[in-house]
């Protein structure tokens, strides 16, 4: 019987250089480096796109309600290295700090090239080859380079150069057009879930290549277009489209087969569960569970296809019984009786929640300015290498002499030069205005 | 060309769309997938439609067809003991095995992982569910519902003072299929290392988890509970919505000072630009019906075309909301080669969504989804050595 501890680290040994910013590259890097990759995050001092630093023109940058997520709302004498959001997308990462519009630090970034296995970035098309970082330039450099792009519409065509977010790529994708209210307006999801979907994908697509390079010795270039990897979300509801030759319509949360299937208020303010049937077994069980034997007996509801024909008497009915009910714990005695039921969920739910509690998916992580705070772990769980928290994010900087004197070779004095130059710091540079993008 | 996963062979006993998309990623990257169906019907996904003309047929199924390109069909019955002794056949040759059974369905078939472990120690099994292996819900019942409303994301999707509402389709599923190609692509990259494969445990909650970890961060740290605002995202500013033009709708993202001034230039209002009003994102939240006036009222007397080249020329955030057969006639895409014609014997001639992402030197690849069983003789006889005689039997045996 082997122990996780006897058996090192999935991806151990590999190199990473991320040039990410945003939310997608972030993510893809650090689930890499969850599994035992060495990732070096390079970024700018001004901490923009990733450390969001305060300025005092706008304390609060665009924040309505929620952008500057420092613990606690808390931004102390070091809002760089608190904010939330970076500390999530980097853990087990390393900080190098490079001003790359400088020809000495483009020149640092490329001394590492030689000693990587893999470079990400999702600048859009044309800042890698303005930087002499594109993939031409590197390849010469390291062969065997796996090198991932990921802008928004990809590196070729007449729209590689169109400005995107993830909030644009989901309308863009086709997905926007399947969700809404009956016969209403498309919508948004929640979440911009192109950005996570990318990086999730771009890691499906680096180790494939590093797959490929174990067995041929060659690198290669991947272009991941953000637009491309989320239509295939909804590859099987296109191919539908052309074989009935009819557009999926807007049906809220129904089902275009099965009723009951839609989310029903609950007891207290905006709280609501959902519950799905898909057989006279499953419907029998609610009816039970609901104390209403009477919907059981009742002629309208005795098959699916009569069910889903009145599906709007059983909404009814049901909305009227769960009003006085607690979400959560009807979602429990729900699926007890073996009906697919789920609270729905708030981000609070999400982090009190037993099930991902007893499984480790939160990681608390220990960082010496922010505090100790929990966060989301891995979900890829490997029994032999599981994903582990090594450290937590990086302090604005903390690998510069690391990193350059370690693994790049540079003279300590030298070091010192660029820092004094503020080609290289542990703190954003006064005066420049901290940017989201 | 070469193909990046040439010479590994995926097992493929899943069911439905997290574990079809997993092994799909597989098959379509170049290594040789075997679906196990059961004999009585085949993978749930042919049951699963839309169909061909809406008539019900496992072979016409648009959920199996896009799910289950470059694979190799073949029937065994999982149910019987000849079955899975037959399977255990195969997992010397295996180097990939998914599955998407209920936890603990493995084990007592008597193929959970320490057996398949002592026929291949290379093995990496790779269990998809809605709830993973362990955990107090592990033998709830999921869909893409409970996997949009579990995670948080449904709470923040439509309008405050209605329902929260589903997300687009299998999101959920696809999501941890991703997840479960990645995590055994990386039990294979430490395997070339180790000489030892593992089991994979992927859930479609933590999946889904990990892409709403923005809004579990604002949790952890601010105590701030998400709501639901239409289409808009507060915490981003002003405008970061979509707005309906003459001929559909269009998604705009204002997120940097210069999209903001833009935005004004598009709409021919220049004289907003250092309107007190509207110097803010925070600023145009607050006033977010004037700022909507002026645009929404440019925005409807154009195409979304003419919205997309006049936003973008000024690097301006801009796309539109396409329907299906716009989609299907995008311009970047078709100009990528994104669509993949492929010709089915039952349901003809159909464009595929493509690769997720292009390899410069091993170039993603796309055959059709096969018939149910259709590889039979090519795997029990070819690859196995059954005789013909054996595979009659077997299949007068309803075990293929």
């Amino acid at each position: 019987m082997n122990h996780p501890a006897d058996n090192g680290r999935a991806l151990e040994g590999v190199r990473v250089l991320d040039f990410t910013t945003g939310w997608s590259g972030p993510i893809g890097a650090r689930f890499l480096a969850d599994l035992g990759a060495e990732v070096i995050k390079i970024e700018s001092m001004y901490g923009r796109g990733a450390r969001e630093v305060p300025t005092p023109e706008n304390p609060k940058h665009y924040a309505k309600v929620a952008h500057s997520v420092y613990p606690y709302n808390d931004p102390g004498d070091q809002p760089y290295n608190r904010y939330g959001i970076f500390n999530e997308y980097h853990r087990n990462k390393m900080s190098l700090t490079l001003d790359l519009s400088r020809d000495d630090c483009r020149e640092l970034a490329k001394r590492l090239i030689p000693i990587s296995d893999v470079i990400m970035e999702n600048y859009s098309s044309r800042v890698m080859r303005n930087f002499g970082l594109d993939y031409p330039s590197v390849r010469v450099l390291n062969p065997a380079i796996v090198f991932i792009s990921m802008p928004g519409y990809g590196m070729t065509g007449p729209h590689r150069n169109h400005v995107s977010y993830g909030t644009n790529i989901e309308p863009s994708a086709g997905l926007s057009n399947l969700i809404g209210y009956p016969g209403q307006k498309p919508y948004k999801s929640g979440e911009a879930y192109p950005d996570p979907n990318a990086g999730v994908n771009a890691v499906g697509a680096v180790l494939t290549a590093l797959y490929y390079r174990r067995r041929s010795g060659k690198g290669q270039f991947i272009d991941l277009s953000q637009n491309e990897a989320a239509v295939g979300l909804i590859g099987e509801s296109l191919l539908g489209y052309q074989l009935t030759g009819e557009h999926p319509a807007r049906i809220g949360n129904h089902h275009a087969y099965y009723a009951p299937h839609n989310a029903y208020r609950c007891n207290g303010e905006d709280n609501w569960v959902t519950i799905a049937v898909t057989n006279d077994e499953e419907w029998k069980a609610l009816c039970e569970v609901a104390g209403h034997p009477d919907w059981g007996s009742d002629p309208r509801f005795q098959d699916q296809l009569s069910r889903w024909q009145h599906q709007d008497d059983i909404d009814g009915h049901i909305s009227a019984w769960t009003a006085g009910e607690d979400y959560k714990e009807l979602m429990h005695r729900l699926q007890g009786a073996g009906v697919t039921a789920a609270a729905v969920y708030t981000n609070q739910d999400v982090v009190e929640d037993g099930h991902l509690r007893e499984r480790g998916y939160f990681w608390e992580t220990p960082h010496a300015v922010a505090g100790t705070m929990p966060f989301s772990g891995t979900p890829a769980l490997l029994s032999k290498t599981p994903g582990t928290l090594m450290m937590a994010a990086p302090l604005m900087g903390e690998h510069n002499r690391y990193v350059l004197e370690e693994l790049a070779g540079v003279e300590s004095g030298y070091a010192d030069k660029l820092e004094a130059e503020g080609a290289i710091g542990t703190q954003p540079p006064e005066g420049i205005p901290g940017i989201f993008a | 060309m070469d193909r990046a996963l040439e010479g590994l062979r995926v097992l493929d006993l899943s069911e439905g769309v997290a574990g079809g998309y997993c092994t799909k990623l597989f098959g379509c990257l170049g290594a040789e997938v075997i679906k196990v169906e059961d004999p009585a019907g085949g993978d749930i996904s042919r049951r699963m439609g839309p169909f061909l003309d809406y008539l019900p047929d496992p072979e016409t199924s648009a959920t199996y067809l896009y799910l289950n390109t470059n694979k190799k069909s073949i029937t065994l019955n999982l149910g019987t003991t000849s079955g899975v002794e037959t399977l255990k056949t195969l997992i010397p040759s295996a180097d990939v095995v998914v599955e998407t059974y209920t936890p603990g369905t493995m084990e007592e078939r008597g193929m959970g992982y320490e057996v398949l472990e002592s026929i291949n120690p290379g093995v990496v099994l790779t269990s998809v569910t809605y709830f993973g292996e362990t955990g107090p819900y592990r033998n709830y019942k999921g869909n893409s519902m409970v996997g949009f409303a579990l995670t948080g994301q449904m709470h923040m999707t439509g309008e405050a003072d209605l329902a929260p509402l589903v997300g687009a389709g299998f999101q959920p599923e696809y999501t941890a299929g991703i997840h479960a190609f990645d995590a055994a692509m990386a039990a294979l990259y430490w395997r070339d290392s180790s000489g030892k494969g593992q089991h994979v445990d992927v859930s479609v909650i933590e999946a889904m988890a990990y892409y709403h970890e923005f809004s579990i961060t604002t949790w952890t740290h601010l105590q701030a509970k998400n709501i639901r605002t239409g289409n808009d995202y507060p915490v981003g500013g002003h405008p970061l919505t979509m707005y309906e033009c003459k001929d559909g709708w269009v998604s705009i993202s204002s997120v940097m000072p210069h999209h903001s001034e833009n935005l004004f230039l598009m709409m021919d209002r220049p004289d907003l630009i250092d309107d007190p009003r509207f110097a803010s994102a925070e600023l145009r939240w607050d006033h977010k019906a004037e700022y909507d006036e002026p645009l929404e009222a440019w925005l409807i007397q154009r195409t979304m075309d003419e919205v997309i080249e006049v936003g973008q020329s000024l690097r301006i955030p801009v796309t539109y909301v396409p329907t299906f057969d716009r989609l299907l006639k995008d311009t970047q895409l078709s100009a990528r080669d994104y669509w993949v014609a492929l010709e089915h014997p039952l349901a003809g001639r159909q464009l595929y969504a493509g690769a997720p992402f292009k390899m410069g030197v091993t170039p993603w690849n796309v055959t059709r989804a096969p018939l149910l069983g259709e590889h039979n003789e090519d795997v029990y006889c070819g690859d196995m050595g059954l005789s013909k005689e054996e595979l009659v039997r077997l299949r007068e045996r309803n075990i293929i």
